[in-house]
């Protein structure tokens, strides 16, 4: 998700606290993502797309310079069965409860906006998560706070609060599941212990 | 037999992606507001098109097509919630938000917090 800035504040410009150094292995890894979709692209596994394939992936990488994410080399096979496996399931159950909403006679909406803290502190799982639950019909990432790794997502057809806890339980297995599957050790120890990365959110009310 | 079988997938797949892009087209119509429009144009018809995919591969099991159809979910899984990310966000800012529906909204409250201590630093 492309915004890294404090919700309301157009102009925070203060340094990351997270360090961004460069890696030649996660330079291979993006190379490697970019050559198997050039391939995948043109349907064929020949020399001739492998070669433009990385030709072209260095080009990009060098052009389009990005700052560098923390990758992990890191993936479990099984763990990211289980994480595509869960999304595919939930975006086929999802997308026929939206059908439905959609279509019955009589719809009234009530929704809720909701800040959910992860307790990871990468990006790479940040933006996967963000991805994952963006993709599944009902919830929207409306913003992102990367300092306290907090999602603020709209979630549709919820009527109580119990209800987007419940949703908020959901998004936070989803993290869950996509750190296990291709986090570093720390995020998986960090998900593992459960505790939330940013401090408590304010839910408004009890403001002073 | 066979040819049969695979009609009568054929017919049930298409039916079900073009269930869901109707899904769309009418949530488009009825929501409220920007961000339950995103929600039902934007989401339904990506279990549709992951359908259609697998309707495609399977009547042309050839290496090209199916390597093609993973291609192009791929890109739509990606760039959809995105765009919607992006509209959302605008949406939400621009105030074209349904408020009396919404159960509980954290991004005001902080959105608040956030102005307040942007004025006190003033």
């Amino acid at each position: 998700m492309g915004d890294e800035n404090e919700p309301g504040q157009p102009d925070t410009s203060e340094a990351k606290p997270r360090e961004e150094k460069t890696s030649v292995s996660g330079l291979i890894i993006l190379s490697v993502g970019l050559v198997v979709i050039w391939m995948l692209l043109w349907g064929q596994f020949t020399w001739l797309s492998l070669i433009t394939g990385v030709l072209l992936a260095l080009g990009v990488s060098i052009v389009f310079y990005l700052p560098a994410v923390e990758m992990s080399i890191r993936i479990n096979p099984w763990y990211t069965l289980v994480f595509f496996a869960r999304l595919l399931f939930d975006i086929t159950r999802a997308s026929i409860g939206i059908a439905w909403l959609v279509l019955k006679p009589r719809y009234v909406p009530s929704n809720a906006i909701t800040a959910i803290p992860l307790r990871t502190r990468s990006d790479l799982i940040m933006t996967w998560t963000a991805e994952a639950i963006s993709i599944v019909p009902g919830s929207i990432v409306l913003d992102v706070d990367r300092e306290d790794s907090i999602l603020y997502v709209h979630v549709i057809n919820v009527w109580s609060e119990a209800e987007v806890d419940a949703f908020e339980e959901e998004v936070l297995r989803t993290e869950k599941r996509i750190a296990l599957a291709l986090g570093t050790k720390a995020d998986v120890a960090r998900v593992r212990a459960g505790s939330a990365a940013s401090v408590t959110i304010n839910r408004g009310g009890e403001t002073p | 037999m066979t040819g049969d079988v695979r009609d009568w997938i054929t017919i049930v797949l298409v039916l079900v992606a073009a269930v869901m892009c109707l899904a769309a087209g009418v949530g488009l119509l009825r929501m409220p507001d920007v961000l339950t429009r995103l929600h039902a144009a934007t989401k339904p018809q990506i279990l549709g098109l992951i359908v259609m995919m697998a309707d495609i591969a399977l009547n042309t099991p050839a290496v090209v097509t199916i390597t093609l159809a993973i291609a192009i979910i791929f890109f739509q899984g990606l760039t959809a919630p995105i765009s919607a990310h992006m509209v959302g966000r605008t949406g939400y800012r621009a105030g074209s938000v349904h408020r009396q529906s919404l159960v509980r909204d954290d991004l005001a409250t902080r959105i608040e917090e956030a102005e307040r201590t942007q004025a006190s630093e003033k």
